[in-house]
């Protein structure tokens, strides 16, 4: 028998950038973190302005035609956004694939060692949640789907925001889809959240149940905070102004 | 003595390059007293007189701390409840209970036969930066470094590692960090380590990368199955340290 | 033979120092030129690699284990002394050798006992360097305990991992010198034969575990550290592998062993629960602090504790030795248990066990203070015994656990082979019959960092221009003999597991050989080993072939090699006609039933040498001369 070759000290991991930061893999998981940090937020700001739904349609209005006013500003908002969504993509993406071959072999006997559920669906929530800011996108952004929407404004000339989420969430089906993917969204905070302390190396021991607690309360209120619209409107607590007609697949 | 019996699936691998394969013993009369390792003794020793070949596995001093023992008993590294392999008894298991032992399945642990890995992989991670360079003699006197004892005791902590190799083959992604980090919390945290303490990990971090290790995904089932008692603490801890070094080095900053 | 000790003169507090002003010293530029090699990568092991290195040494070195860190070393639990008085109790470097000498029945050499007090004080300090995490005090500082018996606290410690922290210091030493390529490191190699060119040994032959090959390694000087030999008894607290290999075949090679029957049993192990056991666990000494030893008044006591009163109980310890009570030194803590379970008032399966109390301590100071203390040993406890110790008393057994014997060396560690040095507990020389607790890992580093560095150079000076290479027909011809050794053992055949032929070794030992020995029992133990080592060639099985992991064949040389070096043992105990610490002469003992030495004829080292496999071995005599210690009863009482 030969001696097994001492293992690979082999070549570096492909990498995506010749920085030793960014190869390493905790460098890029920084990079995931700290974009992370970026999407909550932006998912924080987002549930608040949503939120405006309760107040009626004058103020929900009033927040669409402000963040419109910003003009250039919401470019760079934007811009910012969808980097921070590509890093933390790619990124997730390269430290995935070395994990991957890390284990070449799968063992027999399956244990879940205190893996949490929502640990385990990272990448699974992750892929769904994308699915649904694009079809949410198309949905209210693009209206891909609905192009009238784009001819509705209310009495002061205002894109009409308020009649197009009541309208869309006025459909069961479009209203399930949306609780199901922010459900999933929480999910993948709860453990988000926690996890971005921990590799920020912020976590001691004393900490690490804090941020886990935390981590979970804040998912649910984001999660709870979304859902609280498509469960108003098909609650018919949030409605359209009577002489509105509402959704057209269901009609 | 009541004895027990169990259904053994043991993993069979002549070398890295063999395929491998599980084979099927039942087990009888094993002392509900005697450990898993003893268990398997009885089991080799029964082979043996058959004519056949054991099932090799590593230990040596079976007291759970040189880290010698690994292996992975019903899908729990270093098996079900604290401590390595070597301090898992037969009365942790019901009477007739299936029990598959297979080896560590990690990349970077080649198998070099049955049950048993090469896990050099750790040696050569402690050799590019697990340690604090000093010349013998020319020490000062113990007394001249003042250590609090909560840092002492943290340090003490994360330097009990045994090196086995457990959180690794927990790891879903074959990630060493509960390894590294203990090593660089455990110099880390003491004065005599400051001198190399950027450096340290900056050169360990990369050592485990070439090595082949996953990354972590702070998971922790290295903290649930480590048979030392390191706390997941010592992963912030390493990557506060790396990020640290990697961005001075980076930005060629002295402190 | 004449066995030179080589003491430097002057009064024993200059012989340190002045050895050292007028050591051979090579210079840095020469010290590239020698190569030295090193077994075993315990304290002594991997201290001396690293600090020979360090010194600009080629060093290349040798472990059977799969990683340096994993060498027996580690499993110290309870600490390393040193005479720091940090604690101002009185302490001093005099204090610290007297109680070694003493401790160990005034049958170790004086001179390197008090070079051992004189530098553990700098082992501290560079392990300190190392990052060796010990216990503090609030305010930082090092704190220290009292342990063994001794009366001042000079013990330094890591929770109950001292040998394992002290190990990964040195392994860490270590790694910084492989990295820098000074070590040149060889796991899984088992060294199994020495090689002397010119009579002097020049290297060594090792099998490659993993792929079986057997290969030569040459050098200037040769250094084994390669541990104690407590596996003779199959049973002890030792590793699996740890084993007498090294030694033995060194033995063979013509250094002389001396005193293999010095060996300590530890009087507080887990006790033997049944014969499917393999090893067993040692509890640290440090429990004797709080705990109290106890057995029933009444033979065949079967109640449960609780149900025994106070005044049924015989706290033997307290009652012979006033002074020490449950401190008492080991051996003679381990023969008073060992006494009451013959006398039929032993506790547990089997009535080999006796009661270790903490109830009275828990009172005392509360049960989390206990826990504090000892918490990870009562678990430890509650897991191999699933009792639970805070409630119900302990029950402990004497184990075998450490060997004070081992090849002789003189004062520079030089064996009676030119060129082979030999460290820690491999080497007989500092413990004498009996090692004080806390002494061994301070032995181990005090050889490998600050000893060997400085006497190398006695040797090595002799060697200039004396380059051997493993071209040489020396290395050719024990190779070949190693080559053949193995395939005899592949060639046995039989059906009988090794373990089995180990298991009955260890039960003659044991009864033998053991905590009281007799003449008629050694005698009974040497034939039934000749008896045993027989059939052994017969019917040991070991399948699979040579070349590759073969577990069986690894455990079958070494067991062949105990079953030679116990008859030694049984020799040497048989020869010496006294009682002396570890070495129980039944037939040699006080009206008390306490150990009788007899200094006028026996105090001196046995060192044997090997006359060919059918003679009987050689007795080469050291005189030991006490003359800064007197020579005195040790007295408990």
């Amino acid at each position: 028998m030969t001696r097994p070759a001492t293992p690979s000290k082999a070549t570096k991991k492909s990498c995506a950038c010749c920085i030793p930061l960014l190869s390493s893999p905790i460098g890029r998981k920084w990079i995931v973190a700290l974009t992370g940090i970026a999407l909550i937020l932006f998912v924080i700001g987002h549930l608040l302005g949503n939120l405006s739904i309760f107040a009626g349609p004058d103020a929900m209005n009033a927040y669409a035609a402000f963040l419109k006013s910003t003009g250039e500003l919401l470019w760079v908002v934007r811009i910012v956004l969808l980097t921070c969504v590509a890093l933390h993509i790619w990124f997730t993406i390269t430290l995935w694939r070395e994990n991957l071959a890390a284990r070449p072999q799968k063992y027999a006997e399956k244990n879940d060692l205190g893996i949490t559920v929502y640990a385990r669906l990272m990448r699974i929530s992750g892929l769904t949640v994308l699915a649904f800011v694009l079809y949410h996108l198309a949905q209210f952004t693009w209206e891909a789907f609905n192009p009238e929407y784009k001819t509705w404004v209310d009495v002061q000339g205002r894109y009409d925001v308020y009649r197009m989420v009541v309208t869309a969430f006025s459909c069961p089906f479009v209203s399930a889809f949306y609780v199901l993917a922010v459900g999933l969204l929480g999910m993948h905070l709860s453990h988000g959240i926690a996890s971005l302390f921990q590799t920020l190396g912020l976590t001691t021991e004393k900490l690490r149940p804090v941020f886990e607690k935390g981590g979970l309360i804040i998912a649910w209120i984001i999660f709870l905070g979304f859902a609280s619209i498509p469960t108003a409107v098909l609650l018919h607590l949030v409605k359209l102004p009577s002489s509105l007609p509402t959704c057209p697949f269901c009609q | 003595m009541s004895t027990m019996n169990f259904h053994l699936r043991l993993w069979k691998q002549k070398c890295a390059s063999d395929k491998g394969e599980f084979i099927k013993i039942h087990a009888t009369e094993i002392p509900s007293e005697c450990s898993f390792l003893e268990m398997l003794d009885i089991v080799n020793n029964r082979l043996t007189r058959e004519g056949k070949e054991p099932v090799s596995f590593a230990s040596d001093c079976r007291e759970g701390i040189c880290g010698t023992c690994h292996m992975v008993i019903n899908g729990v590294p270093q098996g079900p409840g604290r401590g390595a392999a070597c301090q898992v008894y037969m009365r942790k298991f019901e009477n007739g209970q299936p029990i598959t032992v297979e080896p560590f399945r990690v990349g970077a642990f080649p198998i070099v036969k049955d049950l048993v890995v090469n896990r050099s992989a750790y040696d050569r991670i402690i050799r590019s930066g697990g340690f604090i360079s000093e010349h013998t003699g020319g020490a000062p006197d113990a007394s001249t470094s003042l250590i609090p004892k909560p840092v002492a005791d943290a340090a003490m902590d994360a330097a009990a590692c045994i090196g086995c190799g457990a959180c690794a083959a927990a790891c879903p992604n074959s990630s060493p960090m509960l390894f590294v980090g203990a090593k660089v919390t455990h110099l880390g945290l003491l004065p005599q380590g400051q001198a190399e303490r950027k450096s340290r990990a900056r050169n360990m971090v990369r050592t485990m990368q070439e090595e082949g290790f996953g990354n972590c995904s702070n998971y922790y089932a290295c903290e649930a199955v480590c048979p030392a008692n390191v706390p997941a603490s010592v992963i912030a801890m390493l990557n506060r340290e790396y990020i640290r070094g990697e961005v001075s080095e980076a930005i060629g900053a002295i402190d | 033979m004449i066995l030179d000790a080589k003491i430097p003169e002057g009064p024993i507090e200059k012989k340190w120092t002045s050895f050292k002003n007028n050591a051979k010293l090579i210079s840095p530029a020469n010290k590239r030129k020698f190569k030295v090699i090193v077994v075993g990568t315990g304290l002594a092991g991997s201290s001396a690699s690293a600090t020979l290195a360090e010194l600009g040494y080629e060093v290349e070195t040798f472990c059977f284990h799969d990683s340096p860190r994993r060498a027996h070393s580690i499993a110290a639990q309870g600490g390393i002394n040193a005479a720091k008085n940090y604690q101002n109790d009185g302490d001093s470097v005099w204090r610290l050798f007297y109680d070694t000498i003493k401790g160990g029945d005034f049958r170790a050499r004086e001179a390197n006992v008090y070079r051992l007090a004189e530098v553990s004080g700098t082992i501290i300090d560079e392990c300190v360097s190392q990052g060796v995490p010990f216990a503090r005090e609030y305010g930082g500082e090092l704190t220290n305990r009292s342990f063994g018996g001794a009366q001042v606290s000079r013990t330094f410690y890591a929770k109950g991992q001292t040998g394992q922290q002290l190990l990964l210091g040195a392994y860490s030493a270590l790694s910084a010198q492989i990295r820098l390529g000074r070590v040149n490191m060889h796991e899984n190699s088992e060294m199994l034969d020495l090689v002397l060119v010119d009579g002097h040994a020049k290297g060594i032959v090792t099998r490659d575990l993993i792929t079986g090959e057997i290969t030569s390694h040459a050098a200037d000087t040769v250094l084994l550290c390669t541990g104690g030999y407590s596996n003779v008894y199959y049973l002890s607290t030792n590793a699996r592998g740890s084993n007498v290999t090294a030694t033995w075949r060194a033995y063979k090679r013509g250094a002389a062993f001396a005193n293999p029957c010095y060996t300590q049993i530890h009087p507080t192990c887990i006790p033997v629960a049944g014969e499917y056991q393999s090893k067993l666990t040692l509890m640290s000494e440090s429990l004797r602090n709080d705990g109290r030893v106890w057995v029933p008044k009444a033979k065949g006591d079967t109640r449960l504790t609780q149900d025994i009163p106070e005044e049924e109980r015989d706290y033997y310890l307290e009652r012979k030795y006033p002074s020490y009570g449950n401190l008492a030194p080991r051996d003679i803590a381990s023969r008073s248990a060992k006494e009451v379970c013959d006398e039929g008032r032993g506790v547990g399966p089997g009535g080999l066990g006796v009661y270790l109390d903490f109830s009275a301590a828990i009172a005392r100071l509360g049960e989390k203070t206990i826990r504090e203390r000892y918490g990870n040993l009562f678990e430890m406890y509650g897991n191999i015994t699933g009792e639970n110790a805070y409630e119900r008393p302990m029950r402990i057994y004497p184990a075998v656990h450490y060997t004070m014997g081992g090849l002789w060396v003189d004062y520079n560690l030089m064996s009676t082979i030119p060129g082979l040095h030999v460290l820690g507990e491999a080497n007989f020389s500092d413990h004498g019959a009996n090692r004080l607790g806390a002494s061994a890992l301070m032995q181990g580093l005090s050889d490998g960092y600050f000893v060997i560095p400085n006497t190398l150079g006695e040797y090595l000076s002799t060697q200039f221009g004396k380059k051997v290479s493993t071209d040489m027909p020396e290395f050719k011809k024990t190779e070949t003999e190693v080559r053949a050794c193995v395939e005899k053992l592949l060639a046995v055949k039989g059906n009988v597991p090794v373990d089995e032929f180990h298991r009955q070794l260890g039960l003659i030992i044991w009864d033998e050989c053991g905590m009281a020995r007799s003449e008629a029992g050694l005698k009974k133990a040497i034939a039934d080993i000749r008896a045993l080592r027989e059939r052994f060639w017969k019917e040991v099985a070991i399948p699979g072939t040579g070349a590759e992991l073969n577990q069986s064949l690894e455990r079958a040389g070494r067991v062949a090699d105990f079953l030679e070096f116990g008859e030694l043992m049984c020799i040497d105990a048989l020869t010496r006609e006294e009682s002396c610490g570890g070495h129980f002469r039944v037939e040699h003992q006080t009206p008390e039933g306490e150990a009788l030495r007899h200094d006028d004829k026996f105090a001196e080292v046995y060192a044997w040498m090997f006359q060919g496999q059918d003679n009987d071995p050689e007795l080469l005599r050291e005189p030991l001369h006490y003359e800064a210690a007197h020579l005195a009863t040790r007295s408990y009482k």
